[in-house]
């Protein structure tokens, strides 16, 4: 019975341990399948309900799927063997249960048996026990004493200590000790019996696989549920016809119906439908997964960017069954996507621009420096060489002999050209920018090619002879621009020197008939006093200047001149390109000739410029000849006398008509410093290097003026005196007087009231000259709006002994003229309130109509006028700081009668009165 | 101040000029206008080239501040102060002033903005310049007609 005790306590112990491991076993798979963790999350699960409309599933294909996919099979039988394992352990604990019981079951027979015996010895009263039935009160009686263990000592003392062996109480205590025995047994057995049946019960509870599966695959299938809830994500699974088996989408707009057994073209219309699902073919055939995006176009929402994966599935002999099928929603990124690609493209091609912007700016700035550079070194050069002219002038009026006079006349012609040319060298960059405006002399082509000729032969230093031939239907005088022409000739001539070798150069001058008739358009010529030496010397002339009257009955003629020579020509291939900027016929020519290739350009610049054109031919080794033709205007016959040109000047009165009219010049070859010593020129040349001296007499009084007037001061500190000075200058002039002038007179009378002005304890001739001035001293208005230029004027005025009023503005200078007469009216152009432009307007239309109409127009109010004098006309002199032809020309439009550059000189106001204030 | 200072004044005076005339900041003008001063108005140069600072100062900031506004460009009014800067430059004989004015206005007319910048820091530059040398220039001879009234007391310098 201890026995049996003990076996029920280790049976006891067992059954706890079983129902314990239930759970545990549980939760183990569910570990394994990391589908939750236990006692962490099952609150949050609780919390969830989940949607299960969303998903929509064909089971009959998961089935399907599961038993014949790889991954479904192997799953099913991972969940399989999970089972088993978990059955096989219930089924081992069933049997050792059942193997207990059966053991206790046979215990209780053999005890049983042994009763029976022991009844059978009482009986017979040979053996202890008597055969104590089980049922009834009997066994009440009988005492179970069991033998054949020794173990239980004390129950066996027990039962010997109770009665006296063999008494009928020893017995009856015996049967009833073991029918408490038996009771005891059968009811453990009926214990066991019920907890097995329980534990049946219980298997059966949790024993269907099915059941099971189903559990993990919901749970799992919860599990997706969360994480895909609010995802955009469209999950799917198509057989290998690739209709629906499976669909999960949150945002479903379609039936399970509707969509399981169907293919995507069968379900969708519109864009995009077709190429998934070819993609989803082309993955199946394949059998490589793969990505893509494809752009649907829905009805709902528009066009819609999906991200497409796809993966096959195979079977388990590698059959492709169908394919998986996940898609993303990705319009948004892609959007952005593309809007940060066209932000990255604008960003490049505005990166591009502003390159681009730099560069022109850049090419911009670089062509300003360049220019301004051009311009400032022609000037930095310039003032120089004027300073090299002019002493050149002023050596030219001391005592020479023939030779150096020569070489100083050539020396100055040379001089000469170079200021022009380096003024040229300004205006070829006018030309390009379409700015510069011819200016119209008259002047003499003979002359002309003379003196061209003659400063060519003057550097020359080859064996060549230099012709000049003029026919005679030529004019003696025609309008151009003489300095242009002259400097195309230059050019052309030192070409054909520079390449020719022996021979001759030549230049043919005729007129031609007008190559086309009456369609070409006249140059633009523009009348101009201004500039340079050249505009003092014709300052000095008379007061009515002819040369702003238009000239009437103007004819033109079309002139031809050709340059030969009998040089090394020009190669065919080179024609096109030789009138370009920097070009020369070929590389090597450059080498060899040097030059800057910038002649030809500006010739051919300067001459189309002039209405005419520029054209060459040319034998390679025999020569070339470039030819141009230019229209010219014949001034009237009756100016011609009269001359104001420096060629005029040059012919001087004391030419004889035959040399005006001489058509031939030829200059050989000689060395330097015999200029002209050959004895055929003579001919030629006396009247030329007269000419030349003549007209530096008169430059020479202006230059000397002015210089005078310079060394004056810059000397003035160091000790001389004035008076010293003084006297140089009248020395000069006396020189100067010297020679025959038709201006002599003139110019000694300016000499001297400049000397009377300047200071009057210098002794000079001139005295009256002051007191004539001062009986009748002219009224002058200065317009002029800044203090500075207003002091400076009124100083130098105060210097020439002249008073003047001074007004601000162009439209207080209107109101001067209304209730005031003014002899001159010096006039700034830039003013504020009204420029000098208008005011002048103004005050020549009062002058041409008698009323003030048009400055009341105008805004000033009209005074009470001094009497008008029909055709009276005050001359007014512009003030202005653009030294540019184009602003001259600006002046003369708005009815000024001159113009002054800024700064204004004492000189050049000495001027103005001289010739306005009469 | 003793004689030898007075010469060594007019000396530095010279080299001053000269050093003007020959950097190009200084031409001709300023000589005519040193020729016009005589005894009936002995500050006449530096009564002059005051009032020319104070003209120009106004005008150097009237152009700063029209360059400056970023959105306007007036063109018109820029060209009118520098136009009337280069003329009362041109009138005192700051050629290089003039030079400078020239190039703006270039600019101006090219509508470059940059190069407009770059043309007023110069002309601000030259004006600095222009202004400390003459303020020299006008003390020395300040001292050297202090240092002929103290030498010859009573008797007008000769110029």
């Amino acid at each position: 019975m201890v026995h049996e005790m003990e076996d029920d306590h280790v049976e006891d112990m067992e059954v706890e341990v079983l129902s314990s491991m239930w759970p545990e076993d549980i939760d183990e798979a569910g570990k394994r399948f990391n589908l939750e963790k236990p006692g962490l999350h099952e609150d949050m699960l609780e919390d969830l309900a989940f949607v299960e409309e969303p998903s929509i599933v064909d089971f009959k294909r998961l089935v399907e799927l599961t038993s014949y996919s790889e991954k479904g099979s192997s799953q099913l039988a991972y969940l399989v063997k999970n089972w088993e394992y978990k059955q096989e352990n219930a089924v081992r604990l069933l049997r050792e249960e059942l193997e207990n019981l059966s053991k206790q079951q046979h215990e209780v027979q053999l005890k049983k048996l042994e009763i029976f015996e022991e009844h059978r010895f009482e009986e017979s009263y040979v053996g202890d026990k008597r055969p104590v039935s089980v049922l009834g009160e009997g066994y009440e009686i009988f005492q179970d004493v069991p033998k054949k263990r020794n173990d239980f000592v004390v129950q066996d003392k027990r039962v010997e200590i109770d009665a006296e062996y063999d008494t009928v109480i020893y017995w009856k205590q015996k049967a009833l000790h073991l029918g408490k025995l038996l009771e005891e047994s059968v009811q453990r057995e009926h214990i066991l019996l019920e907890k097995l049946e329980e534990s049946i019960e219980n298997l059966e509870k949790q024993s269907s696989p099915v059941e099971e599966l189903s559990q993990i695959l919901k749970r799992a299938d919860n599990f997706l549920h969360f994480v895909l809830q609010n995802a955009p994500v469209v999950i799917g699974h198509q057989d290998n016809e690739l209709r629906y088996r499976f669909i999960y989408n949150h945002f479903p707009s379609l039936r399970e119906e509707d969509i399981i057994g169907k293919t995507d073209v069968e379900i969708f219309k519109g864009g995009g439908v077709k190429e998934s699902q070819d993609f989803k073919r082309e993955v199946l055939e394949r059998g490589i997964p793969g990505k893509r995006e494809i752009t649907f176009e829905t009805e709902l929402f528009g066009a819609k960017t999906f991200l497409i994966y796809v993966e096959p599935v195979f079977s388990k002999d590698g059959e492709k069954i169908g394919v998986n099928y996940m898609g993303m929603e990705i319009t948004d990124q892609v959007k952005k996507r593309e809007k940060m690609a066209k932000l990255r493209e604008e960003i490049a091609v505005q990166k591009a621009k502003e390159k681009e912007l730099n560069k022109t700016i850049h090419i911009t700035e670089e062509t300003m420096r360049a220019k301004q550079m051009l311009a400032t070194m022609s000037h930095e050069i310039r003032s120089p060489l004027s300073g090299v002219v002019s002493m050149a002038e002023i050596l030219s009026t001391t005592k020479l002999d023939k030779d150096q006079k020569q070489l100083l006349g050539v020396m100055l012609s040379s001089g000469d050209l170079v200021l022009q040319l380096i003024n040229d060298i300004l205006d070829l960059s006018k030309v390009e920018s379409g700015v510069m405006k011819l200016e119209a002399t008259k002047f003499r082509p003979r002359e002309v090619i003379k003196h061209v000729l003659q400063t060519a032969a003057a550097s020359l230093k080859k064996m060549l002879i230099l012709e000049g031939h003029v026919a005679d239907d030529v004019p003696l005088e025609i309008i151009g621009d003489v300095l242009r022409i002259r400097q195309i000739l230059t050019n052309l001539i030192s070409n054909a020197i520079k390449f020719t070798h022996q021979g001759k150069v030549q230049i043919n001058l005729y007129v031609i008939p007008d190559p086309n008739s009456e369609g070409k358009q006249e140059p633009k010529i523009n009348t101009n006093t201004d500039d340079s030496s050249i505009s003092s010397k014709t300052d000095l002339q008379l007061n009515g200047n002819e040369e702003n009257e238009p000239q009437l009955h103007e004819t033109v003629v079309w002139i031809r001149c050709d340059v030969k020579d009998t040089g090394i020509g020009i190669p065919e291939t080179a024609l096109p390109n030789l009138f370009k900027k920097y070009m020369q016929a070929g590389a090597d020519t450059a080498r060899k000739y040097g030059g800057t290739g910038l002649g030809l350009a500006i010739c051919k610049q300067l001459v189309e410029l002039m209405g005419g054109h520029l054209t060459v031919s040319s034998k390679e080794h025999c020569g070339s000849t470039f030819t141009f033709i230019l229209p010219h205007k014949v001034s009237h016959p009756c100016d011609g006398s009269d001359d104001t040109d420096e060629f005029g000047d040059m012919a001087g009165n004391e030419s004889s008509d035959d040399d005006i009219t001489c058509g031939f010049f030829q200059f050989q070859p000689h060395t330097l410093g015999s200029v002209f010593s050959s004895k055929d020129r003579i001919s030629v040349f006396p009247e030329d290097l007269y000419s030349i001296s003549s007209k530096v007499t008169h430059k020479e009084i202006n230059s000397m003026d002015d210089d005078s007037s310079c060394f004056d001061t810059s000397s003035e500190p160091e000790s001389s005196s004035k008076c010293n000075s003084e006297n140089e200058n009248t020395n000069s002039t006396a020189v100067a007087s010297c020679s025959p002038s038709s201006k002599e007179d003139h110019v000694e009378t300016w000499e001297a009231r400049k000397d009377s002005n300047r200071s009057s304890e210098c002794s000079s001739s001139g005295n009256r000259e002051e007191v004539a001035r001062s009986a009748r001293k002219p009224k002058i208005l200065l317009v002029e709006d800044q203090m500075v230029n207003v002091m400076v004027a009124r100083r130098m005025m105060k210097q020439l002994n002249q008073d003047m009023d001074v007004v601000g503005n162009g439209a207080e200078a209107v109101r001067a003229v209304q209730s005031c007469t003014y002899d001159l009216i010096l006039m700034d152009v830039c003013m504020p309130v009204m420029d000098g432009l208008q005011a002048t307007r103004l005050i020549r239309s009062y002058e041409t109509t008698g009323n003030w109409d048009e400055a009341t127009k105008a805004g000033v109010d009209p005074h009470d006028s001094p009497s008008y004098e029909p055709g009276k006309r005050v001359p007014i002199i512009a003030m202005t700081a653009n030294a540019m032809s184009e602003s001259a020309e600006e002046c003369f439009e708005n009815g000024m009668d001159s113009f002054i550059t800024k700064p204004v000189t004492l000189q050049k106001l000495k001027q103005c009165l001289e010739q306005y204030v009469e | 101040m003793l004689g030898f200072g007075a010469v060594r004044l007019r000396t530095d005076m010279n080299r001053l000029l000269s050093l003007l005339f020959h950097q190009g900041v200084l031409d001709e003008q300023f000589l005519q206008l040193q020729h016009l001063q005589d005894q009936t108005s002995p500050n006449f140069v530096s009564d002059v080239v005051t009032i020319y600072f104070q003209e120009s100062e106004k005008q150097l900031r009237n152009l700063r501040n029209l360059l400056l506004d970023r959105e306007i460009w007036d063109y018109v009014k820029l060209g009118i102060h520098l136009n009337q800067l280069m003329g009362s430059s041109s009138s005192i004989g700051a050629k290089r002033m003039r030079n400078i004015c020239a190039v703006f206005r270039a600019a101006v007319e090219q509508s470059n903005r940059p190069a407009c910048i770059r043309a007023l820091e110069v002309l601000e530059h030259e004006y600095c310049y222009l202004k400390n040398k003459l303020h020299e220039l006008f003390q020395m001879e300040q001292q050297s007609v202090l240092g002929d009234a103290v030498r010859y007391p009573g008797v007008v310098h000769q110029l």
